[in-house]
């Protein structure tokens, strides 16, 4: 390999200079990430939703149960967007701010997509790593249960449970918690099967270390980076599920929403021309998948450099 | 092969009554009866209500009863709400046009999304690349229920040029909307998946070896390329369908096509449990066989699977 020129400047500088500081691989992962600009620009998007989820209610003039009187009834032309209006995104059809309503959908939104993501890596990972270390017939039982599990068209299932335990946040929860841990558990088993042979977990089995231990001390760590990166992909996933479900008018109820149910409603009256109910949710719906996207490809990226 | 196809079926068995004893033991669960309404029933009228549809007796009659007419006689049992319909007349009326549409999606999704994949893969890093992959990129943050506004603002509202709903029969100007919103996002997982997947076969060594004795590229993207290079695609289509199924509920609903979505989400909002059971059901017994019919034919053309 050919070093150009600067290269073999900095390489004997850095020699003559102190120690080469060492770098991790957590270190090596960091720099490839920062790299990829795409991917980077996903984060910058993601922490923008993030910031305007948390803190932008401070600075919408109106609050999002509030309706205003003066535009209820000629919502077409009063309830445009506008900053003299203090509705910056206009209002939707029952004169409610649109504004504060989408801080309202995208924390709601972007909540189920970040506990379904962890639910799945709690249970995911623990199931999964559990079934690769112990093989035979532990693993057969468990797996075959996931497979069973997976063959199941679960949106009409969590459909069916949100009618009959009654359609609340907690419950969609647990619906989404239930379905989202099954392929986790899957690619963190593929894992383990892999590591489980390598001469560490074997140098543990020897000095005593219990099963339990090893799992959680020595396995669950070297998954996290395969881990991580489904999570990341898993989040967007969680929030199409979560605005499936409300887009049908199942799932996150009145007066709560979320982007689902923001975008089933601006949908709705779109024929009177209030394109802005549909195209304002859209767009943070649209830009936070795209963003997720990305940071998940570029973490595959650094973190299983091989696969490029 | 027989074997592999016993052993499949000896799991899908039991998935399908799993799902079945699932829903009916949620269903019984649930708090309230069908009968609840507004207005209280005397407690006589009830009784013979009850009687009628078999609620009196114990749970476990009433599952084997309710399983027993399933499998044996192909019934799902009356509707609670619509009381002169059975859940097997709603599931004729709608099933038909779910099965129409659905149809016409797959093979878009597929034919669209492998042509994209190809093309992106065999000029790799061209402008044609950049496209496809551009293309799949954007259709991935569109699933149904947002590509579904976005066409009939487009297509009916803007242009006019589409109806914005109902099917008449299935008339093609009818079926093209549909279709695009329920494939557009599994062409783009399809279209990635071949793009990476043709990538990775058209840089092996047997390729090479191909086009060094001189087998024209066309011969060989057909010939040798393309099967292997199709694996990941088929084992997908098994996920794909069942979302495809999933999605027929948007569509349904928000283009009045009057397939079985309408039906479910219908009898969701109204507690009609023997058609969400049935509706269920049926979507679980289809997604089933065809995970077992994607299975075999995976098994079939890859010669690396021992079964």
């Amino acid at each position: 390999m050919i070093l150009s020129r600067k290269t073999a400047k900095d390489l004997e500088t850095a020699q003559i200079g102190a120690e080469i500081e060492g770098r991790s691989l957590w270190a090596d992962a960091r720099i490839r990430f920062f790299r990829n600009r795409a991917a980077v620009g996903g984060m910058v998007i993601l922490i923008l939703v993030g910031l305007f989820a948390a803190f932008g209610q401070y600075i919408a003039p109106w609050s999002n149960e509030e309706v205003d009187w003066a535009v209820l009834g000629n919502v077409d032309t009063m309830g445009r967007p506008s900053i003299a209006s203090g509705h910056y995104f206009g209002t939707d059809e029952l004169g409610r701010d649109l504004f504060a309503r989408t801080i309202q959908g995208t924390q709601i939104s972007l909540m189920v997509g970040l506990i379904g993501a962890l639910i799945a890596v709690f249970v995911g990972t623990i199931y999964g790593a559990t079934a690769g270390y112990y093989g035979g017939r532990v693993d057969n039982v468990m797996m075959r249960i996931v497979d069973v599990l997976l063959a199941i068209p679960y949106m009409f299932v969590l459909i069916l449970l949100l009618v009959v335990f009654g359609r609340s946040v907690l419950m969609l929860f647990v619906g989404i918690g239930l379905i989202s841990w099954l392929d986790m558990a899957r690619i963190a088993r593929g894992q383990t099967l892999s590591i489980k042979n390598k001469e560490f977990v074997e140098a543990a089995h020897a000095i005593g270390v219990r099963p339990g231990t090893i799992i959680r001390r020595h396995i669950v760590p070297n998954l996290l980076g395969v881990v991580i990166v489904y999570a990341t992909l898993l989040v967007p996933s969680m929030i199409i599920y979560e605005s499936f479900i409300s887009f049908l008018g199942l799932g996150v109820q009145e007066p709560a929403t979320s982007w689902g149910a923001l975008i089933s409603e601006g949908a709705k009256q779109m024929q009177y021309g209030t394109l802005w109910m549909l195209l304002f949710p859209l767009f943070f719906f649209v830009i936070t998948l795209f963003a997720f996207f990305f940071v998940g490809d570029g973490l595959r990226d650094a973190l299983d450099p091989k696969d490029r | 092969m027989l074997s592999y196809i016993t052993r499949r079926l000896a799991i899908a068995i039991p998935t399908l009554l799993i799902l079945v004893v699932f829903s009916y033991l949620i269903m019984y669960a649930a708090p309230g009866g069908p009968f609840d309404m507004e207005r209280t029933l005397p407690p006589e009228v009830m009784a013979n209500l009850n009687a009628k549809y078999g609620l009196d007796q114990p749970l476990i009659v009433q599952m084997w009863n309710y399983v027993y007419n399933v499998v044996v006689h192909f019934d799902f049992g009356p509707s609670f709400m619509y009381k002169d319909q059975t859940v097997n007349d709603i599931i004729a009326q709608g099933f038909p046009v779910t099965l129409t549409y659905g149809f016409w999606s797959f093979v878009v999704a597929v034919v669209v999304g492998m042509s994209l994949g190809i093309t992106a893969a065999i000029y790799h890093n061209s402008w044609l690349d950049y496209l496809a992959v551009g293309i799949s990129i954007g259709a991935q943050v569109l699933p149904n229920f947002v590509m579904a506004p976005i066409l009939v603002l487009v297509f009916t509202l803007w242009l006019g040029w589409l109806p914005g709903g109902g099917w008449q029969g299935g008339q093609w100007e009818y079926i093209i909307m549909p279709v695009i919103a329920l494939s557009t996002s599994f062409m783009a997982s399809i279209a990635r998946l071949t793009r990476s997947s043709m990538l990775e076969v058209l840089n092996a060594n047997y390729i090479r070896t191909a086009r060094a004795k001189g087998l024209p590229m066309r011969r060989v993207i057909f010939r040798h390329a393309l099967k292997p290079a199709l694996l990941p695609v088929v084992s997908y289509l098994g996920p794909a369908f069942v979302a495809m199924i999933t999605g027929s509920v948007v569509v349904d609903m928000y283009f009045s096509t009057g397939g079985i979505g309408v039906f479910f989400v219908n009898s969701a909002l109204n507690r009609d449990y023997s058609v969400i059971m049935g509706i269920t059901i049926l979507t679980g017994a289809l997604t089933i066989l065809f995970n077992l019919a994607v299975d075999i034919i995976y098994a079939w053309i890859d010669p690396k699977i021992r079964y």
